[in-house]
């Protein structure tokens, strides 16, 4: 049985529609790797379920947690579930952290909500997590400040935050965007680590397929607001059928065989006020036909095991790309 | 912390020193006591007795050694008026406007910030919009128009309240409520325009994904970041307490700092004015001092100990 389910999710900003139905399941331990360009709603799925978005965004549809269901859950009940049962680090770990509150604090402020931890016992659990994510000295550095750390060092951080209230899915949108290669290799490391000794499932937001494979099973590319090809990690590596999964490929430089350049995707993702007819990525897709530009086409599930929404797949995958070596690299 | 605290009061010292000196030489250059004082009927030799008798025949530079070196045995002088010393005149007059200053200053606080935040945290909302367009009124209203509307209002056609004078508390009413809507508005926008700041940065999300209420969101993780702004503008209203406010003293003859000032300026009653500005520019300074040791205490970024600045 699904974890999280959603069914239908439409977000509405100001009555313009940047949600358009996402239908997604998370299983109990299982990582799934959500990924697409800037501005596909990526992040805006998540906090949608957990109701983190202001108050002018209107959003229907069905997000449930166990069969407990969120959409429109008050806002006692949705605390409960933000932390406790799905915690969530975000993109720009430095902003974060609250600047005028001390690092021990910020990690003992979830441990007393979630846990009931207090005093010494709280302190001490922080400073076991601290160390957890590597944070060297967590003991003499529970009293300083966020400003007196890294980036990466602030993503720990967060992530120790977010592992405080024992989550049975943490939420990660964007972690290692902001960080320079060397760390993102190392935050994607101890991402993997706390899922293997927690267990716990993982959604992974990110532009960068070659991150994703590394943490996920299962990748959903949403375009457009809308999901438009899922299935298994290899299953879309080896073969993908969406001309936009074949294009965020296409856009990793690789580091074997011959040095061609990269094929980029042309155009931008379109702005959600002013969505082309039929199928969003049509402009930009090289294989679109008159049929495509006037019709959308709907998310089906494949016999392979995927699920696609495209009239005009991509047949053939030539060579496979060696994307698991190539960590860190950017896809758009 | 202390070498910050030793530059600031050197800094604080010469400030002080440069309003002395700026107000020494703008009173002698724009009008001669004796003649104001004594009229304009009054003999040459009552006139050049006068002179003689506050050294004011001494040339510029004379008379300012002889002010600076007075003022280091702690002699602010006498008044030429009244014959008694300046530091005595304003020592008296200081706990008359405090009576006006301290509750206007606790309005404005005690009204002004709350309103801001409550409008930050229902923004858009009608009480948004209310409080913002509450608060330009009242910080854009000259406070002699808010004084004197409301001596139409309370005093003449209500007659509820008195419309000047220092008989009791009843009569402090009217210019305190003068003297703090502008405050209450400057504050209520000061503290509408930070909170909504903070609001929107990354770490509010955060903290509310983390499972925080939205109560202790607001107190524990948005108020502190939003306080260092609001703390600024209240530094200056608590260092102009004892300045008072020359206007509504005024207006509603309350015999306290403001009009005592307006008083030895048109009489050119020089030790007077100057040891009134000394006192202000003194207190001034000093809470400016208080707000930036402040600083450091409210957002660690800004201390000193750490470095960054």
């Amino acid at each position: 049985m699904s974890f999280v389910k959603m069914r239908d999710l439409r977000v509405a900003f100001d009555g313009t529609q940047v949600l358009h139905g996402i239908d997604l399941d998370v299983a109990k331990g299982e990582a799934v790797g959500l990924v697409g360009e800037s501005g596909c709603g990526k992040s805006v799925t998540w906090l949608a379920a957990l109701g983190l978005l202001p108050g002018k965004a209107r959003v229907t549809g069905s997000v449930t947690l166990e069969g407990q269901e969120l959409c429109g859950a008050s806002r006692a009940a949705l605390e409960r579930v933000r932390g406790g049962r799905i915690a969530m680090i975000f993109q720009d770990p430095s902003s974060s952290l609250n600047p005028v509150v001390r690092v021990g604090r910020q990690i003992t402020e979830a441990l007393r909500i979630h846990r009931a931890l207090e005093g010494d016992t709280a302190r001490n659990e922080a400073i076991r997590l601290m160390d957890m994510v590597g944070i060297p000295d967590a003991r003499g550095r529970f009293n300083t400040y966020p400003h007196e750390f890294s980036g990466g060092q602030c993503q720990r951080l967060m992530i120790a935050m977010a592992l405080a209230g024992e989550p049975d899915l943490l939420i990660a949108d964007e972690p290692t965007t902001a960080l320079d290669a060397t760390i993102q290799a190392q935050i994607l490391d101890l991402l993997g680590t706390v899922r293997d000794e927690t267990g716990m499932a993982m959604v992974f937001i990110s532009h960068d397929l070659g991150a994703v494979s590394h943490i996920c099973e299962r990748i959903c590319v949403m375009y457009a607001g809308r999901i438009v090809e899922e299935g298994p990690v290899q299953l879309l590596f080896d073969d993908p059928h969406h001309p936009y999964t074949r294009g965020l490929f296409d856009a990793i430089p690789r580091l074997d065989g011959g040095r061609g350049r990269l094929v980029p995707i042309h155009g931008t993702v379109p702005d959600p006020k002013n969505l082309p007819q039929g199928c969003t990525f049509s402009p930009r897709c090289p294989r679109a036909t008159g049929f495509c530009r006037d019709n959308l086409p709907l998310l089906n599930p494949q016999p392979d095991g995927r699920q696609l929404s495209c009239i005009h797949p991509v047949p053939v995958y030539g060579q496979r790309p060696q994307v698991l070596d190539c960590r860190g690299s950017a896809a758009a | 912390m202390l070498s910050f605290v030793l530059s600031r009061l050197l800094r604080a010292f010469i400030t002080v020193l440069l309003v002395m000196t700026f107000a020494f030489c703008v009173l002698r250059l724009s009008g001669d006591p004796a003649q104001i004082l004594l009229g304009p009927d009054a003999p040459q030799e009552a006139i050049d007795a006068f002179r003689e008798r506050w050294g004011l025949n001494d040339p510029i530079l004379v008379q300012y050694w002889a002010y600076l070196r007075s003022l280091l045995s702690l002699d602010f002088g006498m008044s030429m008026r009244d014959k008694s010393p300046a530091l005595q005149l304003v020592l008296e007059r200081i706990p008359t406007t405090l009576q006006l200053t301290v509750p206007a200053l606790i309005l404005k606080i005690g009204i002004g910030i709350p309103a801001g935040v409550y409008a930050a945290l229902h923004r858009e909302s009608v009480a948004d919009r209310g409080v913002i367009m509450l608060a330009v009124l009242g910080f854009t209203m000259p406070s002699f128009v808010i004084g004197l509307l409301l001596v139409l209002i309370f005093s003449v056609t209500l007659g509820w309240l008195p419309s000047g004078g220092q008989d009791g508390w009843i009569h402090g009413i009217l210019p305190t409520l003068t003297m703090s809507i502008g405050g209450v508005g400057i504050l209520a926008r000061f503290s509408r325009s930070a909170m909504i700041e903070v609001l929107g940065q990354p770490y509010i999300r955060a903290a509310s994904a983390k499972g925080v209420s939205w109560r202790d969101v607001v107190w524990k993780h948005a108020l502190p970041n939003a306080s260092v702004p609001i703390v600024t503008i209240v530094g200056f209203m608590i260092g102009s307490l004892i300045a008072g406010a020359v206007v509504v003293e005024t207006i509603f003859a309350w015999p306290g700092i403001g009009r005592l000032l307006v008083v030895s300026v048109a009489n050119r009653d020089l030790a007077v004015v100057q040891c009134l500005l000394l006192v202000i520019a003194g207190t001034m300074v000093l809470a400016n001092l208080a707000v930036d040791i402040l600083y450091g205490w409210l957002d660690p970024r800004l201390s000193r100990k750490s470095g960054v600045h």
